[in-house]
């Protein structure tokens, strides 16, 4: 076999990939024909700035590899995955494929409350590239390995999320590309059904196609993937075996040691600036808790209008047990240039006994990162409490200031 | 392993190449599409199917109370109802799917961002939906024709179904441009029932063309790409085209909206999912 790869073509080959992309002073924002036309009648550009989020990628996948894309947010890797699924064109580069490529950035794409469990796996199934004939003959495999035959003629309204859920991994998982992109969708569900799908994803790979998987959560990505791609701002870092790229993504993210959090931003693009940032009103970067509450207070430079919104990710052993953030995608923070204050208040769900970490992800809602502050240490989290823990929670913040004014609650 | 699987090269966007055949695979796509959205539609009124033609025959009563009897417009020796009617048919089939079509881009950004297929489905199933509706209230239309004693012409046959394929066309050339500039520009979309709302009035739906005394204003009128769709749609029943010129005229308009709506849609598409 191994001698048969080698006189094989790659299966997909990457060259050169960059992406551009224009930040207007409206970034995030929508573009709306008012603006547009006063711009024009007022003859002036609105300050633009060009943002790189891929910059010369280059690498190739053999027929039947396993490739996991790796590293922080803001680094590109949703970008890549985009311009792989043809979502999102290059900028410059081209990519050949030999073979019929299916991405899952989603489970569920389109899926329609109004319409039934059968009805939803029809479309869904089509949308990722399945002829009919195709869904007709798998149906009952699918419905078989998501496990909820008894409502399949109910609107998915009536289905609990979980269930929702594995319906529509249970349509992802009977595609049959040649190459199979997968983010990181496996960081929903209950342990067990993730069990299940990651399975059923060796299967895939045993079959003899090929894998890119991108996520966070190294323990996965070591257990599905041979090969490794780390990636830094926009930029391959390195490429190679898997347990040797994810030690070096680790060693990227080794625990600040005493100092100001401020001088730990690991990342930073250019009109975002932190002048000040405290957790629970400590500058260190290893924070006390009290009441199972956690408050961020930051000072910012912006230089260009921008959205601002933060992300807040509690993680143990590089898994992410819990986020809070603008989930719900309320009204974005819509700034303009100049010096700001945020605060942000959140309510700690229960927590397992251990030690934990948090992540700080500035970012805007086309996911560039704005900068981000890494592996903030928790004191070590006794709970004799044994209620089942919440997995994987996102929630909203309970609470944001802006500049002195509640604007979430 | 099969050898047999062809190269697909990604690239930096081309603007001006379209890629017809590719569509032509989606086809199954295209249809699962208009399938949901007809199944979405139907499933959230409480009258179904029915609301299809019980709008366009309430409308009709309407314009015949008020235009046909209460003004006397003139209805080229049609009853005025059936005049109205079948201008309402074709015109239903226009601004829903053109108000289909522009949102439509909008309203499916969730899946646009997550999976690639030919961006073009999207506002032609919304103009699918449309002609659904048509066939709908067509088999209405039927009825009240044998009510009035209408005669029709043999060729009505040949002529209804290019009369409808055109209306499509012009349908999905306006629409695809709209449904580009929506998703660019998220303010477009007050503009558009406005342009609808404006259109009607200025396409032969509720009274001919004949009406109006100056020429020039009646070249304008001329313009509406339905102007043609709606004059065809009639001919079997009227036996006549009004005036040649201005059937000219509107194909020529709509064949041009076509072409700007297509491209205009092709070099933005590449990027919806960024702009989304």
């Amino acid at each position: 076999m191994q001698i048969l790869l080698e006189f094989m073509k790659p299966i997909l080959e990457i060259q050169n990939i960059s992406k551009k992309y224009r930040i207007h002073h409206l970034a995030g924002g929508y573009l709306s024909l008012r603006e547009r036309m006063m711009n024009a009648l007022k003859l002036e550009r609105s300050e633009v700035e060009d943002f790189w989020a891929l910059k010369d990628i280059s690498f190739t996948v053999q027929p039947g590899e396993s490739i996991g894309i790796i590293g922080r947010n803001g680094a590109g890797k949703s970008t890549l995955l985009k311009i792989l699924s043809r979502i999102t064109p290059p900028t410059t580069g081209a990519i050949i494929s030999r073979g019929r490529i299916a991405s899952l950035l989603e489970v569920g794409t389109g899926f329609h409350p109004e319409l039934t469990g059968r009805e939803n796996i029809f479309f869904n199934g089509s949308l990722l590239g399945m002829k009919r004939r195709e869904i007709q003959s798998k149906f009952d495999e699918i419905v078989d390995f998501s496990g909820v035959e008894k409502f399949l003629d109910t609107p998915l309204k009536h289905f609990s999320s979980g269930m929702q859920l594995r319906l529509a991994f249970s349509v992802a998982a009977f595609l049959e590309p040649e190459i199979l992109i997968i983010d990181e969708v496996l960081a929903v569900g209950d342990a067990d059904f993730q069990r299940k799908c990651l399975g059923k994803m060796e299967d895939v790979n045993k079959q003899g196609r090929t894998i890119l998987f991108v996520s966070h959560n190294i323990p996965y990505v070591k257990n599905l993937c041979r090969q490794g791609v780390l990636l830094r701002d926009g930029k391959i870092l390195t490429i190679g075996n898997i347990e040797d790229v994810a030690d070096q993504y680790l060693t990227l993210n080794v625990p600040a040691k005493e100092g100001k959090l401020v001088n730990h931003v690991v990342y930073s693009c250019d009109f975002f600036e932190i002048k000040e940032i405290t957790l629970n009103q400590q500058e260190s970067t290893s924070i006390h808790i009290e009441d199972n509450s956690i408050s961020v207070d930051v000072t910012f430079l912006l230089k260009l209008e921008s959205v601002v919104e933060l992300e807040l990710h509690i993680k143990k052993d590089e898994e992410y047990v819990a986020s809070f953030g603008n989930f719900l995608r309320e009204d974005f923070v819509k700034l303009s240039p100049g010096l700001h204050h945020l605060s942000y208040r959140l309510t700690l769900p229960d927590l397992l006994s251990g030690k934990y970490s948090i992540d700080l992800f500035f970012t805007h809602p086309k996911k560039m990162g704005l900068a981000s502050i890494e592996n903030i240490g928790l004191p070590e989290l006794v709970n004799n409490n044994l209620k089942p823990v919440l997995e994987n929670s996102s929630k909203n913040w309970s609470k944001v200031i802006l500049n002195g004014k509640l604007i979430r609650n | 392993m099969n050898q047999s699987y062809s190269e697909t090269i990604i690239e930096p966007a081309n603007r001006l190449s379209f890629n017809f055949k590719e569509l032509w695979k989606y086809r199954e796509l295209l249809y699962f599409f208009t399938w949901r959205d007809i199944k979405i539609k139907y499933k959230q009124t409480v009258l179904g199917f029915l609301w299809a033609i019980l709008q366009p025959l309430l409308m009709m009563g309407i314009f015949t109370f008020f235009f046909g009897r209460a003004l006397n417009i003139p209805s080229q020796n049609l009853p005025y109802p059936i005049y109205v009617f079948s201008g309402l048919l074709i015109w239903n089939l226009f601004s829903t799917g053109l108000t289909n079509a522009s949102n439509s881009m909008v309203n499916n950004a969730n899946i646009i961002k997550k999976i690639y297929f030919p961006r073009l489905v999207i506002p032609i199933s919304s103009v699918a939906v449309a002609v659904f509706d048509f066939l709908m209230a067509f088999v209405l239309f039927t009825v009240l024709l044998v009510i009035y004693h209408q005669p029709i012409a043999w060729f009505a046959i040949v002529i209804w179904p290019i009369a409808l394929g055109w209306a499509v066309i012009a349908t999905l050339g306006l629409g695809a441009w709209l449904a580009a500039l929506n998703v660019k520009y998220r303010d477009f979309r007050y503009v558009i029932p406005f342009l609808v709302q404006v259109l009607f009035f200025l396409t032969p739906v509720i009274y001919p063309v004949s009406l109006l005394q100056y020429p020039v204003l009646q070249y304008l009128l001329a313009a509406s790409p339905m102007y043609a769709a709606i004059e065809l749609f009639r001919y079997p029943l009227t036996n006549q085209i009004t005036s040649l010129p201005f059937f000219y005229v509107s194909l020529a308009c709509g064949m041009l909206l076509l072409l700007v709506g297509l491209f205009y849609f092709k070099k933005t598409e590449d990027f919806f999912a960024d702009f989304a």
